[in-house]
């Protein structure tokens, strides 16, 4: 670790608390705000690990949200479940339907392989449209009242002397950052593991890696399932404060892959805190462009455009070139002093080295 | 018994025959080099080895096991490693990070073991000062001596490198052969392809000529440079 990182910590680990305080001083309306900005960016870095570090540019991530979305409420619906059982059956039924489209689309390489992602969440798309019990093409609504009867709306409400749905978006939120901070977490150690390593060099040079013995297949697999399985989780979780879902919303590719891909593109892709600057960028962008109507995604398109011309590793790449400054670095580094292997003579090696 | 046997294998891309029934065996330890004018099929014999291509014809045997269709990871993880003809190195990872995804994944070590190992290659292939340089940045000589170095990092039994001396300065040269005969001398067996035949002369204990993806002969070095047939094929090429 460091010296940036040793401070980064307690850094982050107060900005996570000072999250968590925010029912209890800031406003309903800040509430979601955040809600938005930590679903984003958990979509973000979801997208970030499988185009950033896998080389796997999928534009299909909105067939995880949306089924995510659709199994937690069919799960509620027709389950009869509590809601918060109905976002972790989202997340496992998003990673479940990842591995028949991983067998299909990781035939495929480049620009083919997103396109065979875009369109098997189309196909999706178009055969959850079909069913009826949800509403067909028109979607569902949520019962009157479920969200606010889910496991820990009242305590909160007790708490916090709220409303009813006021303490159930509270209650969203808090989940949004565990599930934030939960997919910070799992990607920093999962990248600095020797799994994440053998990542990043098939994402380099695939021939080299499998002649290294690295099984690019396999790894690739795992991040797949595992960001359909966060993606799914955060859809559920969209669409539960939401209350009701249609499939041109669950499966909006504007919303959930391109909105993410320009968060991550302009926030510095490869890189873990990349998302993290994106979305707070992004989300100011919205804020200062909501008024200009359809000149807003010009203006924010040509943004990125800026971004992807002058500063091709982000704001947080042109960050760290200028300052040195890395926070949550993945780099191994090789240890200070030798000490005997057998078969080949010991030797001091150079500090820094 | 030898560590690498082929027996007739072959290999066409469309209605070329780049490898040509060819059988031959590389003992525990032995050095053997391959020469051959360009286009020969010296570098489809090594990606037929490494599994890289899949042969058409014939079996590879390695360490008593047959690999003939088993996948280019397996058989780093029996013990075959390998440089390429043009260096691929991960780019945007460190010099020492490229060798521990080897130890990693090839070698199959992990913890202080084989960071210490990695540590260590790197000294040996003169790349200890640029361990934290990003591999992108390196030259071409450099890369290629990452290239030597990362195929240590997976403790191979057999070790296959290809042209790993082109465009090297005569001291460099010397330097490399002396990093070729440690690993030899480890009891590591090695298949060099080389147009630098002094370099590889001096290192090797027999010489394998192919053309047109046939092998012409095989045998102790002096004897084979000797054979008309690769002196035609060599004529005007210092030896």
């Amino acid at each position: 670790m460091n010296h940036n990182s040793k401070i980064a910590l307690p850094v982050a680990l107060a900005i996570v608390a000072a999250l968590a305080l925010v029912p209890f001083y800031g406003s309903r309306a800040i509430i979601q705000d955040l809600f938005t900005v930590l679903t984003l960016l958990v979509l973000a870095m979801n997208w970030n690990i499988l185009a950033g570090f896998a080389g796997l540019v999928s534009v299909g991530q909105q067939a995880f949200v949306g089924t995510g979305a659709y199994a937690m409420f069919a799960a509620v619906i027709l389950g009869g479940v509590d809601p918060l059982w109905g976002i972790v059956i989202g997340g496992a039924a998003a990673a479940a339907l990842s591995v028949p489209i991983a067998i299909f689309t990781f035939r495929l390489n480049g620009a083919y392989f997103a396109i065979g992602t875009w369109v098997s969440a189309e196909i999706v798309r178009l055969s959850l449209a079909q069913w009826k019990a949800l509403g067909g093409g028109t979607g569902t609504s949520l019962p009157k009242g479920t969200t606010q009867e889910m496991f820990g709306v009242q305590p909160i409400r007790h708490l916090l002397g709220i409303s009813n749905a006021a303490a159930a978006d509270v209650l969203s939120y808090w989940l949004a950052l565990a599930l934030a901070v939960a997919t910070l977490s799992a990607s920093y150690l999962f990248l600095r593991s020797r799994a994440g390593l053998g990542l990043q060099a098939i994402r380099d040079n695939l021939e080299a890696a499998r002649s290294v013995g690295v099984d690019p297949a396999r790894l690739k697999a795992i991040v797949f399932v595992l960001s359909a399985l966060g993606t799914g989780v955060c859809g559920a979780l969209m669409f539960l404060q939401i209350t009701r879902v249609t499939p041109d919303a669950a499966f909006s590719v504007v919303d959930w892959t391109a909105f993410v891909i320009f968060i991550t593109v302009i926030g510095g892709i490869g890189t873990l805190p990349g998302p993290i600057v994106g979305v707070l960028v992004f989300y100011v962008l919205q804020r200062l462009l909501a008024d200009y109507g359809t000149l807003y995604l010009i203006l924010l398109g040509l943004f990125g455009i800026a971004i992807m011309l002058f500063a091709r590793r982000g704001l947080w790449g042109l960050f760290t070139d200028k300052t040195g400054i890395e926070l949550l670095p993945l780099r191994h580094r090789p240890p200070r002093t030798a000490t005997p292997v057998p078969g080949i003579p010991p030797k001091i090696v150079k500090e820094g080295t | 018994m030898a560590i690498l046997s082929l027996n007739s294998v072959s290999k066409s891309f469309g209605a070329l025959k780049v490898t040509d029934d060819v059988s031959f065996e590389v003992a525990p330890g032995e050095v053997l080099g391959i020469i051959g004018p360009n286009g020969a099929g010296k570098s489809t014999l090594f990606n037929l080895i490494t599994g890289n291509i899949r042969t058409d014809a014939g079996t590879i045997t390695f360490d008593g096991t047959d690999v003939t269709g088993q996948s280019p990871m397996a058989r780093v993880k029996a013990g075959i490693g390998r440089s390429f003809q043009i260096p691929q190195p991960f780019t945007h990872l460190s010099v020492y990070e490229n060798l521990l995804v080897a130890a990693n994944f090839g070698g199959g070590q992990g913890g202080r073991e084989a960071e210490q190992l990695c540590v260590d290659i790197l000294d040996r292939t003169g790349l200890g000062d640029l361990a934290e340089a990003t591999s992108g940045s390196l030259s071409l000589l450099q890369r290629k001596r990452l290239e030597l170095a990362r195929a240590m990092a997976t403790s191979p039994k057999l070790i296959l490198l290809d042209e790993i001396a082109g465009g090297l300065t005569d001291g460099e040269c010397v330097a490399l052969i002396e990093t070729i005969k440690s690993i030899h001398a480890q009891g590591t067996a090695i298949i060099w392809i080389e147009h630098v035949l002094h370099a590889l002369t001096s290192v090797v204990e027999r010489l394998m000529v192919l053309n047109f993806g046939k092998m012409l002969t095989i045998g102790a070095p002096e004897v084979v440079m000797d054979t008309p047939a690769v002196r035609e094929i060599y004529l005007g090429i210092e030896v």
